[in-house]
């Protein structure tokens, strides 16, 4: 009982191994062994050189990704409106949705009640720096041309945002919805020139009582695709 | 096709990806200007109109207007691809956008039909690496998440995550480690359970209390779909329930919900 065990188990293990010309054979597995060459026909005196054109298609550069950097005005509510500036990071899904990122910059002023009192500081220094980041999605919902003159056509698009992060401000991170508008200018197929306005919305319990402060950006930007 | 323009570096022949930025602080106004150097891409893939013929659009888009026809048996060049619009060149010089339906009915030097890469479901099933992002409610409290995954087998993956927490009463972040089982990945919608573990910090808000800064270790299982959306896209929902090790005598549980986006390459 025994050895025919150890017989099956073998028979097992020979058919693992596959890699085996005879057992590939064995089992009808292996490709079919090539046919003994036949003699030359006397009549061929030609021997056709056709030679198959190995040909290595270069890559596509692909131009999905579009980086660059934006200057503009932020409000803070209550605090004024200061420079703000910062980077963004898009990748285009398709013709009409993007995925996009941006990280940015601005400092707070002072509230009027700071100013009127005197002296009175609600927050410290470092407390009005003002980072925030984003993501968002956004859609190419008005796509077109514009014309200089007779002779240039730029394409360009109007398009429409929405996402979340945080805005690290007033001693706190804070969870921050924003959604805008922006208008992309193409100088060339990768260069592009950007306008946007966007409304960054959190809450906020630094005067008294808890609301949802609406903090307003414009800014113009320059990205490059690659 | 060697354009040499002032930004032009002249080098030896460079992978056709290579841009270089280069950022140029304006003085008063601290713009960030960025200017692309492209190493000359003398090697461009031609192809041949087999259609009657191949319409060059003024955009990459559906709206653009055709304004030119390339017709049976010239050849173009195609410079670039956006989202699945292809920038072709024409023997005279003429650019424009064709989309994918129509590239792939030219031809290749070689006389077969030009096929391009596309992700496709299969893709979605066996693709080794994953990244996303996913928003939700994590125990009252938003949270903003980045993933990183890489696939053991079509079945099993393991996972890296990053997360940012910003309630009314405490921030935080929390990182963690975590397997993931799919028992059918070959499904559109494919159901996922999930384990693992990680790290918790938090920081009560400083305008509350003053409370002190927390670090605990984490427990958490879940279960979750990821859905496949097209291309190299996908979205996903999950929901997981976490135990927090906390130093005091009880534990503490804590409900996650989440809902985003992430690729697979």
């Amino acid at each position: 009982m025994e050895s025919r065990f150890r017989v099956l188990f073998l028979i097992v293990a020979m058919i693992s191994l596959s890699g085996c010309a005879a057992t590939k054979n064995l089992f009808g597995f292996g490709s079919r062994e090539a046919a003994p060459p036949t003699a030359e026909p006397p009549g061929q005196v030609i021997d056709p050189e056709v030679e198959r054109r190995e040909v290595k298609e270069p890559a596509i550069d692909r131009e999905d990704f579009e980086f660059g950097a934006f200057v503009g005005v932020m409000g803070i509510e209550d605090f004024g409106s200061d420079l703000s500036y910062g980077l963004r990071l898009a990748y285009h899904i398709t013709e009409g949705f993007f995925v996009e990122t941006t990280a940015g910059y601005s400092r707070a002023g002072k509230t009027s009640f700071e100013i009127l009192s005197g002296g009175a500081e609600l927050i410290s220094d470092s407390e009005r720096d003002f980072y925030y980041y984003n993501l968002n999605v956004g859609y190419n919902i008005l796509p077109g041309e514009v014309f200089l003159g007779e002779g240039r056509a730029y394409n360009t698009s109007l398009y429409l945002i929405a996402g979340l992060g945080s805005t690290t401000f007033a001693g706190d991170d804070r969870f921050t919805v924003n959604f805008g508008a922006g208008y992309r200018f193409l100088l060339t197929d990768s260069v592009a020139l950007h306008l946007d306005f966007r409304d960054h919305l959190f809450d906020i319990d630094l005067l008294g009582e808890e609301k949802t402060a609406h903090n307003l950006e414009g800014h113009l930007g320059v990205t490059v695709f690659f | 096709m060697s354009e040499h323009s002032i930004t032009t570096i002249p080098s030896t022949p460079q992978p056709t990806k290579s841009v270089w930025f280069g950022f140029v602080a304006a003085v008063v106004l601290q713009v960030f200007l960025t200017a692309p150097l492209f190493a000359a891409d003398d090697e461009l893939r031609t192809v041949t109109v087999a259609d009657p013929y191949l319409e060059l659009h003024t955009g990459p888009g559906r709206g653009y207007p055709v304004f030119h026809v390339v017709d049976r048996g010239e050849s173009v060049d195609i410079v670039m691809q956006r989202t699945d619009w292809y920038k072709v060149r024409t023997n005279r010089g003429r650019e424009g956008w064709v989309d994918r339906e129509q590239m792939e009915l030219t031809l290749q030097p070689d006389g077969q039909r030009v096929s391009f890469e596309r992700a496709t479901i299969e893709d979605f099933t066996n693709a080794r690496w994953e990244t996303g992002i996913l928003a939700g409610d994590f125990g009252g409290a938003n949270i903003i998440s980045l993933y990183g995954s890489y696939s053991l087998n079509p079945n099993v993956s393991v996972e890296l995550w990053g997360s940012q927490i910003l309630g009314n009463f405490s921030n935080g972040w929390m990182a963690s480690a975590n397997v993931v089982h799919e028992a059918w990945p070959e499904w559109r919608v494919s159901p996922f359970f999930t384990l693992g573990a990680g790290y918790i910090h938090t920081e009560p808000k400083s305008t509350i209390i003053q409370g002190e800064d927390r670090d605990d270790q984490i427990g958490h299982v879940g279960v979750g779909f990821r859905i496949y959306a097209t291309r190299r896209f996908l979205l996903r929902a999950e929901y997981k329930s976490y135990v927090v090790f906390t130093s005091r005598d009880e534990n503490e549980e804590v409900e996650e919900w989440k809902v985003g986006f992430a690729f697979f390459f």
